[in-house]
């Protein structure tokens, strides 16, 4: 999409905000198309049409058709769309707080400090006594990954904040060395791993819904959706941010409490996304990235259309995910860098001269 | 009424402004002046509330350092001497952020007048980012000017403080922007302004405040404080007030006629 053409597009007011009106109403068919689509495919062969025909017949669905549809599918569709969402909102998030479009909760330490917690309950998980272990259950690793990622954001934030005010710079620094620090201890950590921990680190590493059930909604729900319904209420102060802290002051914002706000959307929306799906990237840069081209960068917008499209692209992911090399499946994290890469790599280049990195 | 007493600033044990008196009235455009160094940008952060002073400081009957951003942005506006801007917004949309933080939300007129005012008719529609430095500036007095369109409200007058309004503009449209501040404090506005041209300092302000190493040299009207000594003081060389060369040329602010 070239510069010109989005100029083309735009009112003669400089303002976007109707076509990004517009746009929503787009992506909220796009996810109900998306899902049918999701709901349709898969290695069993049940299909969207022949389940709706059975309603129609009255027929008793099959019980092997029921436990496909509300026991695989359905889950996986939601935790899909939710991790979606909340991985593009996060970007879009980390980026209007840094005011950098490269910013992703990947880059400052809340993905490395994610993948520590998970790393450390996959090598170190065995060790736990019987009784917390058996509470904890399976939900171990997701649970030590949303731990991870909370408290390198917290440590992050008294790294970089001084009497109330946070420097962008210093968090952007601390964040990439919080990262190294992360990485240097999971590698330890990967060293003293058995074969088969191994292989469920490198897999949760790349990404995937396939663990998806119930009951891994149930614990990232309460994290991600409240984070999806309020963040457009930091928008106002997102949009002053990008003229600097001082000229949002000047405009009237509460500079450091739309940082804080910020920040702990961001941990909780990102931590509870890779607790129950891993590592996937490119999800938080592109799509901010992309809405940004289309309507523009005003976060009242950009926020819920970024839920939305980021939901759209992860469970399109996913289906893809699902049909290369069925009855096996890819990991998702390398269907989102294989179609993500490329993609973002053209947008740098198409328009360059408008984003001045 | 802004006044300032007493105000003082350290940065670590350094002192950056030292037990400074100021006053601006509105109706009336107030000039910063002194050399690099002599803490006019750090008198005007002080003046803003953007960073802590000791000392007292009122604008309007407000406590500056006590009051809520937006309570004083319904007041004032800043125009600071460079703003960064991160993502690619039009100009449209820029100028429509000032608006969001004031008063005059509810009139979509207001930002096309304010870019109108500054030159900038028809640019709404263009990238921020793909403008020259001096129409970005531009931009950026457009939005401040429409965070308080209105110079005066039912609370009293609205603010404009300028930080190097003119740095990076040409001679005409240095007169312009001058144009502009004047017109504002004409309409019963205040207006507080960081220059580094003297001559532009002399032709619009009616009072003026002098800075050396982070006091006040002087203050009042300019033809008291532009003298041969104060300025020869402050600036640490030797200035002679209306004094033609003996030879070579030169351009004055003063002598343009409006096109």
């Amino acid at each position: 999409m070239s510069a010109s053409f989005v100029q083309d597009l735009a009112s003669d007011a400089g303002d976007r905000a109707p076509r990004a009106r517009k746009l929503f109403v787009v992506l909220v068919i796009g996810v109900f198309g998306m899902s049918m689509l999701a709901l349709g495919t898969g290695a069993s062969g049940v299909s969207v049409g022949d389940l709706i025909l059975n309603v129609l017949r009255g027929d008793d669905m099959a019980l092997r058709d029921r436990v496909v549809l509300f026991d695989i599918r359905l889950p996986r569709l939601a935790m899909g769309l939710l991790v979606g969402a909340a991985l593009a909102v996060s970007g879009a998030l980390m980026q209007g707080l840094f005011r950098n479009p490269l910013a992703d909760p990947g880059l400052v330490g809340v993905g490395a400090g994610a993948g520590l917690g998970a790393v450390l309950a996959i090598v170190l998980g065995g060790f736990l006594p019987v009784g917390i272990a058996g509470v904890i259950g399976l939900h171990l690793v997701p649970f030590a990954a949303f731990l991870g990622g909370w408290g390198a954001t917290l440590m992050l934030y008294a790294v970089s904040s001084r009497q109330g005010r946070t420097s962008v710079a210093t968090m952007l620094l601390a964040g990439i060395a919080l990262g190294a620090l992360a990485g240097a201890a999971t590698g330890i950590l990967i060293y003293l791993a058995d074969d088969r921990q191994l292989r469920d680190l490198t897999f949760w590493g790349m990404g995937s819904l396939g663990g998806a059930s119930w009951q891994k909604m149930m614990m990232a729900t309460p994290l991600i959706l409240p984070v999806l319904v309020l963040s457009p209420m930091l928008a106002r102060g997102l949009n002053m941010l990008a003229l600097g802290e001082a000229a949002a002051l000047h405009a009237g914002i509460e500079v450091e409490r739309v940082k804080t706000l910020t920040i702990l959307c961001v941990a909780a929306a990102t931590g509870a996304a890779v607790a129950v799906a891993g590592g996937i990237g490119f999800i938080g840069i592109v799509v901010p990235h992309l809405l940004r081209l289309a309507v523009g960068p005003d976060h009242r917008y950009l926020l819920p259309n970024a839920a939305l499209l980021g939901a759209i692209l992860l469970v399109g992911a996913d289906i893809i995910a699902r049909l290369v090399v069925v009855p096996a499946e890819l990991p998702i994290g390398i269907v989102t860098a294989v179609l993500g890469a490329p993609v973002f790599l053209f947008i740098l280049l198409r328009s360059r001269g408008i984003l001045d990195l | 009424m802004l006044t300032a007493t007493n105000l003082t600033v350290r940065i670590g044990h350094r002192i950056i402004l030292s037990a400074v008196d100021f006053q601006a009235r509105a109706g009336a455009i107030t000039a910063i002046v002194g050399p690099n160094g002599s803490g006019k940008t750090t008198l005007m952060r002080a003046l803003t509330g953007e960073i802590a002073a000791e000392g007292e400081l009122a604008l309007n009957d407000t406590d500056v350092a006590g009051a809520r951003p937006a309570r004083l942005a319904a007041i004032r506006a800043v125009l600071p001497q460079a703003t960064p801007l991160a993502f690619p917004f039009l100009v449209g949309e820029v100028v429509r952020l000032g608006l969001i933080a004031g008063l005059s939300a509810h009139d979509p007129n207001v930002a096309t007048q304010a870019l109108s005012a500054v030159g900038l008719s028809g640019f709404a529609n263009r990238f921020y980012q793909e403008l020259s430095g001096g129409e970005q500036q531009r931009v950026h007095l457009a939005r401040a000017l429409s965070q308080v369109w209105l110079p005066t409200g039912p609370d009293g007058p609205r603010w404009l403080f300028l930080d190097e309004p003119v740095a990076s503009l040409d001679i005409g449209h240095q007169l312009m922007v001058m144009n502009i501040a004047r017109g504002y404090a004409d309409a019963g506005g205040g207006v507080v302004a960081v220059m580094h041209d003297l001559n532009l300092t002399a032709m619009f302000a009616d009072s003026v405040a002098l800075l050396g190493e982070g006091r006040i040299l002087g203050t009042g009207k300019p033809a008291d404080i532009l003298t041969d000594a104060l300025l020869s003081r402050a600036y640490h060389c030797t200035l002679r007030v209306n004094t033609p060369p003996a030879k070579g040329t030169y351009v004055l602010p003063q002598s343009a006629t409006a096109a």
